[in-house]
C-alpha cells in the first residue's frame, strides 16, 4: 500500500462535467500571530463549475469563511499567509496576481454578499448611491439611475423608483439583504459568494432570499458559493455539498447524493443532530463534545475524539482526501481495508472503493 | 384551562411607551404583548414561536416578572404573582427561573461557577453548611454534564455549549417548577444544540419541570415541545398540539411559517407559501384581523373584525374567521 501521507492531497478532484470556473486546489491557510502559526486551513481542494452553486457547510470554525475570504484575496494578510496550494479563478491563480488584478477582481468577477448587512452598506448613504458607486467601478457604463432600478427590481424589491433615496436603515432585515445582493450582482459577477446571507433572518424571509438566489442562477447562469449551516437550505439549492470540519475538507459530493447518503461520518452526525420538522425522533442524537479550536487540533483523523466510529489507528493516521465513489470525494481512512485505491481510479465496481469500516452503508 | 395548571396566563398585556415622532410629546405604546392567555401544566413543554419582534421574549420576561405587564394576571400555583412584591415575590422566584440566549452576557465574569451557582443556592438560603453547599453544587453540575473541577473556573473559560450549561444549572439550583427558554440553544452549533436539547429534554423527565421555550427554529420548537404556540404582533395566532401545528396548520400564518421552513428530505418539499411585505409594526398594528396585510386568504371582513381564538377541534386553537 502506498504511503499516502508522504504524498498529502496529490490527487487533485475529479474534472466535473463543465471546465471549473473555480478549481480551489491544496489550499493552506496559517495566520501568524505573535510568533506563533496557527494553520486555519489544511489542504483544502473544490471545484465550482460555471452555473453550478456549491455549498460549504460545517459547525462554527471550520473555516468556511476564511475559505470563502481567501477566493478574493479579502483576509488581511498578514496576520494571513498562504504557505502552499492553488486558487485558480479562470485558470489563473489568485495567489500570484498583482494587487491591481486583485481588485479588479473583488466585485468583479467575484462579488460577496454577508451575513449582516453593515458588512457591505454604508449606514450615512442612500442605497441607490451605494449601488451606482458599484457600478461605476465595474460597468461604468451602465452607471445610470436606471440601472439601479433594474438591479433592484432584479431583486424583487417592490416600487424601487421610489426606494433609491432610502437609507440602509430604513429598511428591514430581508429588504437590506436584497439591498446587497443587488449591489454584488452591479458587476455581473461569475461567482457570487454568499456567506450564511438568511442567518439573521425569519424563516419567511430567509424562504423569500433563497427563492431569489436560485431564480437569479438560473436567469443570469451565475456560479454560487453559498455558505450555510441549514442543510434543508443545502438541499433546496445546491448542485453540490462541500462539508469541512477543523481546517479539513471531510466530504464533498452531489447535494443529492450526499444528503440522501452521507458517506463520512461527520456528515452523517451533523444530519443526525438536527431536528427535522415532521420526524418522530424521541431523542437526538448528539455529537459528543466540542468542535477543537484552532491551534488544538487532534492528530489523525481531526474528528476522531468525538466519532462514534473510531478506530484505535484514527488518531494516528490521517485520512486521505480521494475520490471515494464516481464524483464522491471524502476522508477516507488509510487504516481500513478500504483504504488503499483500487487500480484504475477512484469508481470502484461493487465494493465501494475507500468505504472501509468507518463508513459503512446503512 | 385545566384546574390542574401550573401555570395560567390570562390576558396578559405588555405595552411600552415610546416617543412617537421626534418632536411628538405624544407617547405611543409598542404593544410587545397585547391580550394573551395560556396554560401549562406541570412537566409540559410549551413551544412558542413567530417573527422576530412577535414578542416571545417580552411575554417569557413578564410570565417570571422580570417586566411588569401593563394588565393581565399570571397565576402560579394558583397564586398571581403581578400581584406580589416585596419579600413574597423574593420566595416565590424559586419556582420559576429563565436561562437566555446568551449564556455569557448572563453570566457574571468575574465570579467562578461555584460562586455563581453557590449564590441561587444563598438567596433562598437552600443550603447549609459548607459541606452541604458544595455537595449540592456538585451534584448540580454532575447534572448537567459538568464536572467538579470545573466549579473554580470562570465564565470565559468555558465554550458555548457548557456555558448554556452552567446557566441551566444555576436555574436547577433553586428546583424551579417552571423554567423559560428564551432561545436556549440558537446561539450553539448543531452538534451542541443536539446535546443541551437532550439535556433539557432529560431534566425535564428527572424532575418534571415545566418549559416556556423560544425559539426561532421551528424544527426545534416541535421536537422538544408538548404543545405549541405561535404569535404574531403580540397575540396568539394559533395554539395546538405539536404534531398539529407542523401537520394541520389551520392558521394562514402557521400554514406559511411551516411552509418557509427548508427540509433535507427531497420527497417532503412542499409548495412554499410566499407573504408578501414585512411584518406590521406593533406600534400601529393593523385593524381587524393584525394578519391581514399579509395573508393569502383575507377577505373584506378581516380588515375590520377581528378573529377571537377558537377551538376548532379538542385542544386546537385559532384565531381565523376563516379556520375550520
Ligand atoms: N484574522 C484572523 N486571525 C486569526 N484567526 C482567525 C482570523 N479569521 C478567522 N480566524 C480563525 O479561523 C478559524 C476559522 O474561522 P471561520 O470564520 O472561517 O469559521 P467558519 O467556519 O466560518 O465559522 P462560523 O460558522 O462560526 O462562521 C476560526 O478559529 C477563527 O477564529
Ligand atoms: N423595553 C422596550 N421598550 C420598547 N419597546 C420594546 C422593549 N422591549 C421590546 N420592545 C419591542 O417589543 C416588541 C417585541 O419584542 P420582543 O423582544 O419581545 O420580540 P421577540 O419575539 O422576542 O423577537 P426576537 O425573535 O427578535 O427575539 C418589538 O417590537 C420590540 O422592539
Ligand atoms: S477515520 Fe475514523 S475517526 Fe476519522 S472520520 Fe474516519 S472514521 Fe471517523
Ligand atoms: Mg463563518
Ligand atoms: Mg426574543
Amino acid at each position: 500500500m502506498p504511503s499516502i501521507l508522504s504524498q498529502p492531497g496529490t490527487t487533485p478532484p475529479a474534472a466535473s462535467p463543465k471546465a471549473p470556473l473555480l478549481s480551489v486546489r491544496n489550499l493552506c491557510l496559517e495566520f501568524h500571530k505573535d510568533g506563533k502559526v496557527l494553520s486555519a486551513v489544511e489542504n483544502v481542494s473544490f471545484d465550482i463549475a460555471a452555473g453550478e452553486t456549491l455549498c460549504l457547510v460545517g459547525e462554527s470554525g471550520s473555516g468556511k469563511s476564511v475559505t470563502a475570504l481567501s477566493i478574493a484575496q479579502l483576509l488581511p494578510a498578514p496576520p494571513a499567509r498562504y504557505p502552499s496550494g492553488e486558487i485558480l479563478l479562470n485558470g489563473r491563480d489568485v495567489l500570484r496576481m498583482s494587487k491591481t488584478e486583485l481588485r479588479q477582481i473583488r466585485g468583479g468577477v467575484v462579488s460577496y454578499v454577508f451575513q449582516e448587512p453593515s458588512a457591505s452598506l454604508n449606514p450615512v448613504f442612500p442605497v441607490g448611491r451605494q449601488i451606482l458607486e458599484s457600478l461605476h467601478l465595474h460597468r461604468p457604463d451602465a452607471a445610470k439611475d436606471g440601472e439601479v432600478i433594474r438591479l433592484l427590481k432584479l431583486v424583487g424589491i417592490p416600487a424601487p423608483d421610489s426606494r433609491l433615496k432610502d437609507y440602509p436603515h430604513q429598511m428591514s432585515g430581508g429588504m437590506q439583504q436584497r439591498v446587497m445582493i443587488a449591489m454584488a450582482l452591479a458587476s455581473q459577477p461569475k461567482l457570487l459568494i454568499a456567506d450564511e446571507p438568511t442567518t439573521a433572518l425569519d424563516v419567511t424571509i430567509q424562504a423569500q432570499i433563497i427563492e431569489l438566489l436560485r431564480e437569479l442562477k438560473q436567469r443570469l447562469g451565475m456560479s454560487i458559493l453559498l455558505i450555510t449551516h441549514n442543510l434543508g437550505i443545502v438541499s433546496d439549492i445546491a448542485d453540490r455539498v462541500a462539508v469541512m470540519y477543523a481546517g479539513q475538507m471531510v466530504e464533498s459530493g452531489p447535494a443529492n447524493e450526499l444528503l440522501t447518503r452521507p458517506l463520512h461520518p461527520y456528515t452523517r452526525a451533523l444530519m443526525n443532530s438536527v431536528p427535522q420538522l415532521g420526524s418522530n425522533a424521541d431523542r437526538l442524537t448528539a455529537i459528543g463534545g466540542n468542535v477543537p479550536q484552532l491551534g488544538a487540533f487532534p492528530s489523525g483523523c481531526r474528528f476522531h475524539p468525538r466519532c462514534p466510529k473510531a478506530q484505535p489507528e484514527c488518531s494516528r493516521q490521517e485520512p486521505e482526501w480521494k475520490e471515494v465513489e464516481l464524483g464522491r470525494w471524502g476522508g477516507a481512512s488509510p487504516g481500513g481495508p478500504g483504504g488503499a485505491p483500487p487500480p484504475g481510479g477512484g469508481a470502484g465496481g461493487g465494493e465501494r472503493a475507500g468505504v472501509d469500516h468507518h463508513y459503512p452503508p446503512r | 384551562m385545566t384546574p390542574d395548571s401550573l401555570l395560567q396566563v390570562r390576558d396578559l398585556k405588555v405595552h411600552f411607551p415610546v416617543q412617537h415622532g421626534l418632536l411628538s410629546r405624544v407617547k405611543a405604546h409598542v404593544k410587545a404583548v397585547d391580550g394573551i392567555s395560556f396554560s401549562l401544566a406541570p412537566g409540559e413543554t410549551l413551544g412558542l414561536v413567530g417573527e422576530s419582534g412577535c414578542g416571545k421574549t417580552t411575554l417569557g420576561r413578564a410570565v417570571v416578572r422580570l417586566i411588569e405587564p401593563t394588565s393581565g394576571s399570571v397565576l402560579f400555583n394558583g397564586e398571581d404573582i403581578t400581584k406580589l412584591d416585596g419579600a413574597d415575590l423574593r420566595s416565590r422566584r424559586r419556582g420559576f427561573q429563565m436561562i437566555f440566549q446568551d449564556p455569557f452576557g448572563s453570566l457574571n465574569p468575574r465570579m467562578t461557577v461555584e460562586q455563581i451557582i453557590g449564590e441561587a443556592l444563598d438567596i433562598h438560603s437552600l443550603a447549609t453548611g459548607d459541606g452541604e453547599r458544595s455537595k449540592r453544587i456538585t451534584g448540580l453540575l454532575d447534572s448537567v454534564g459538568l464536572s467538579a473541577n470545573h466549579a473554580q473556573r470562570y465564565p470565559h473559560e468555558f465554550s458555548g455549549g457548557q456555558r448554556q450549561r452552567i446557566g441551566i444549572a444555576r436555574a436547577l439550583a433553586v428546583e424551579p417548577k417552571l423554567i423559560v427558554c428564551d432561545e436556549p440553544v440558537s446561539a450553539l452549533d448543531v452538534s451542541v444544540q443536539a446535546q443541551i436539547i437532550n439535556l433539557l429534554q432529560d431534566l425535564q423527565r428527572e424532575r418534571g419541570i415545566a418549559y416556556l421555550f423560544v425559539a426561532h427554529d421551528l424544527a426545534v420548537v416541535e421536537h422538544i415541545s408538548h404543545r405549541v404556540m405561535v404569535m404574531y404582533l403580540g397575540q396568539v395566532a394559533e395554539l395546538a398540539d405539536a404534531k398539529a401545528i407542523v401537520r394541520e396548520p389551520k392558521h394562514p400564518y402557521t400554514q406559511a411559517l411551516i411552509s418557509a421552513v427548508p427540509v433535507v428530505d427531497p420527497e417532503a418539499k412542499r409548495q412554499r407559501i410566499m407573504l408578501p411585505g414585512d411584518v406590521p409594526s406593533p406600534i400601529d398594528p393593523p385593524s381587524g384581523c393584525p394578519f391581514h396585510t399579509r395573508c393569502p386568504i383575507a377577505e373584506p371582513r378581516c380588515h375590520s373584525e377581528k378573529p377571537a381564538l377558537r377551538e376548532i377541534a379538542a385542544g386546537h386553537f385559532v384565531a381565523c374567521h376563516l379556520a375550520r
